[in-house]
């Protein structure tokens, strides 16, 4: 019985000291010196380009990311081929890695002096330090997400009803369109939810890969370091603000998601 | 639902492919980590002083700490010129073929625009009364500054410390070894980098002294109350090397842009700037209008005191070197 109030309070307190007051922070830093300062800051042609560059990232990798992770969920859930097993634990290795040594490899693999990256600099392509780049390492940090939360309805909902079907003459897209989409709907916007929010927030690969050229490599994650180190106090807790902000945004899609399909709220 | 990921593929497309830069010329600016400010002003004059006739330029920048860009430009990124705060970052690049090998040859001062040595920031009103390297082995003096193991700023201490016991002790290393010991252990707090010293000193309030770049120092005095700036009467120089990336710049044929770029820091206008921010220069007249800024101090060298930054490195640096077992005293 007195266990309830015990766990209770437990979990307000962890979620107060770990999670609401280090929040609270930022946006009491970034505000302290008024709202025109921290307009001043945010609208800083630097800053606003990280803005830019964070979201154009996420636009980048999250629809590559919903395709690659419903290919994925298909062909693990409905057929059986050699190497099924090892590609599914291969979709999950990003979770394993540091995002560090992620970025570290992609660098010894595509920058100018590795096996792929020194193949292609003949014909002027360069894969690191750019856009580019930041979108392979953020493709790979990603790239679980999706199909860690397709999956699992796939195998559950099993073939039947799309058997039935193809028997009453659907054709593949139209069974996809109208018996199998509609089961993975919200587990599929979850997974993009969710990948959304770890591509923003990003560092430790983008860091390694970036070549943190400012105004044009720089990802809203480096910028709040650089300006933090630079003694730029406020200017890196406004940009922190608006990256908690983007974060917010994808919390709050999330809660809505389960007000619309509660069965996947509850279960989260 | 596809057919929106199909157009948002299609503008991915053209992201990609990027926005092809118009005919002007561009350069990239590889640089250490807390130089933002000092080269977001001197970018601005550089471009002033080529004129409106200069073919139109874009100055890009980075900036990280040296060792890590050293590391990029060996993978890939596209450098046309360093300015960097470690000798031994240029010297990398430099046995890799990517800068002249005489590179320190190539500008005045050993190719080092400006310079700063470590000096100490102390409380207001200097309670510990703390003037020269001695005061930091004196007991009850707490003393601050960041790991030399990961810090560039933290080694320049540690052998600023070890030249002047050298020369205070005549050479008797047993003396030396016996006032470092006593140093090292009047550090409170060993942060991994300078801006973490900076923050344990000012926001933690922790130490007697911080010992840091007079650049650094001299900038936080400016900044916030209650700290003054002590230049001990010697000190050990700490140069800041630029070098053009020949590897790269011969490839986009922006060798001399970035020649003429470095030569401006060298410039009265650009020396006046990097003495705006706190850096000792070269330039006489510049010189004598700040001199009430830096107080005259005696400046050891790394080569004349340790034969070279390599020797230096694997001598105390390296693990089980003197750095390992004066600690373990």
């Amino acid at each position: 019985m007195s266990a309830r109030p015990l766990l209770i309070a437990i979990a307000i307190l962890f979620a107060l000291v770990v999670i609401v007051m280090p929040v609270a922070v930022i946006f009491a830093r970034a505000f302290a010196e008024g709202f025109g300062v921290w307009l001043a800051a945010v609208s800083e042609p630097e800053t606003r380009s990280a803005i830019m560059l964070t979201i154009v990232t996420a636009l980048i990798v999250v629809p590559i990311n919903i395709v690659f992770g419903l290919c994925a969920a298909w062909a693990i859930a409905r057929f059986r081929f050699p190497g099924r097993r090892v590609l599914l634990v291969l979709i999950e290795l990003p979770f394993a890695i540091s995002p560090i040594v992620a970025g570290l490899c992609f660098l010894l693999v595509y920058g100018a002096y590795g096996p792929v990256g020194g193949a292609l600099q003949p014909y002027g392509i360069q894969l690191m330090f750019n856009l580019a780049g930041i979108v392979l390492v953020s493709l790979f940090v990603t790239c679980p997400f999706v199909v860690r939360e397709v999956l699992p309805v796939l195998s559950v909902a099993g073939e039947d009803e799309e058997r039935a079907a193809l028997t009453l003459g659907a054709s593949g897209w139209q069974m996809f369109r109208f018996v199998t989409f509609p089961n993975i709907t919200w587990p599929l916007v979850y997974g993009a939810i969710l990948a959304t929010a770890r591509a923003i927030g990003e560092f430790g690969a983008v860091s390694v890969v970036s070549g943190a050229i400012r105004g044009q490599t720089m990802t809203l994650p480096l910028q709040i370091e650089l300006l933090y180190n630079d003694y730029n106090t406020t200017g890196a807790f406004a940009a922190a603000t608006v990256l908690a902000f983007l974060a917010l945004i994808t919390l709050v899609l999330r809660g809505l998601i389960a007000l619309v399909h509660p069965v996947r709220g509850a279960a989260t | 639902m596809f057919r929106q990921f199909a157009a948002a593929l299609t503008l991915i497309g053209g992201t990609l492919a990027g926005p092809a830069q118009a005919q002007e010329k561009d350069i990239l600016n590889v640089s250490y980590d807390i130089a933002r400010e000092l080269y977001a002003a001197i970018n601005p004059a550089f471009l002033e002083q080529r004129g409106a006739d200069a073919a139109p330029l874009t100055i890009n920048q980075s900036h990280a700490g040296s060792s890590k860009q050293a590391r990029a430009i060996l993978q890939g990124l596209q450098a046309d010129l360093v300015t960097f705060n470690q000798v031994l970052d240029v010297e990398i690049l430099a046995e890799n073929g990517f800068v002249a090998s005489d590179w320190q040859q190539q500008f005045p001062n050993n190719a080092s625009p400006y310079y700063s040595l470590p000096a100490f920031m102390v409380r207001e009103g200097n309670p510990k009364d703390i003037d020269g390297w001695d005061d930091l082995a004196r007991e009850g003096v707490s003393v601050i500054f960041p790991n030399p193991k990961t810090s560039g700023n933290g080694r320049y201490t540690y052998l600023a410390a070890w030249a002047w016991a050298m020369d205070e002790f005549g050479g008797d290393e047993a003396k030396v070894r016996d006032y470092m010991t006593k140093m090292l252990n009047n550090v409170e707090v060993f942060d991994t980098g300078g801006r973490g010293a900076t923050t344990t000193f000012t926001e933690r309030g922790i130490g007697d002294v911080l010992v840091t770049f007079e650049a650094e120092a001299l900038n936080i005095a400016g900044q916030t109350e209650g700290y003054e700036t002590v230049v001990p009467a010697q000190s050990l120089l700490a140069e800041f090397p630029v070098a053009i990336v020949e590897k790269v710049a011969s490839q986009r044929g922006t060798e001399e842009i970035a020649r003429d770029y470095l030569n401006f820091l060298y410039s009265t206008k650009g020396q006046e700037i990097l003495a705006s921010f706190n850096n000792r220069v070269h330039d006489e007249a510049v010189v004598k209008a700040n001199a009430d800024r830096f107080p005259e101090v005696e400046l050891f060298k790394v080569e004349d005191v340790f034969g070279s930054w390599e020797q230096a490195q694997e001598t105390h640096f390296a693990s089980g070197g003197v750095l390992d077992e004066l600690q373990r005293q």
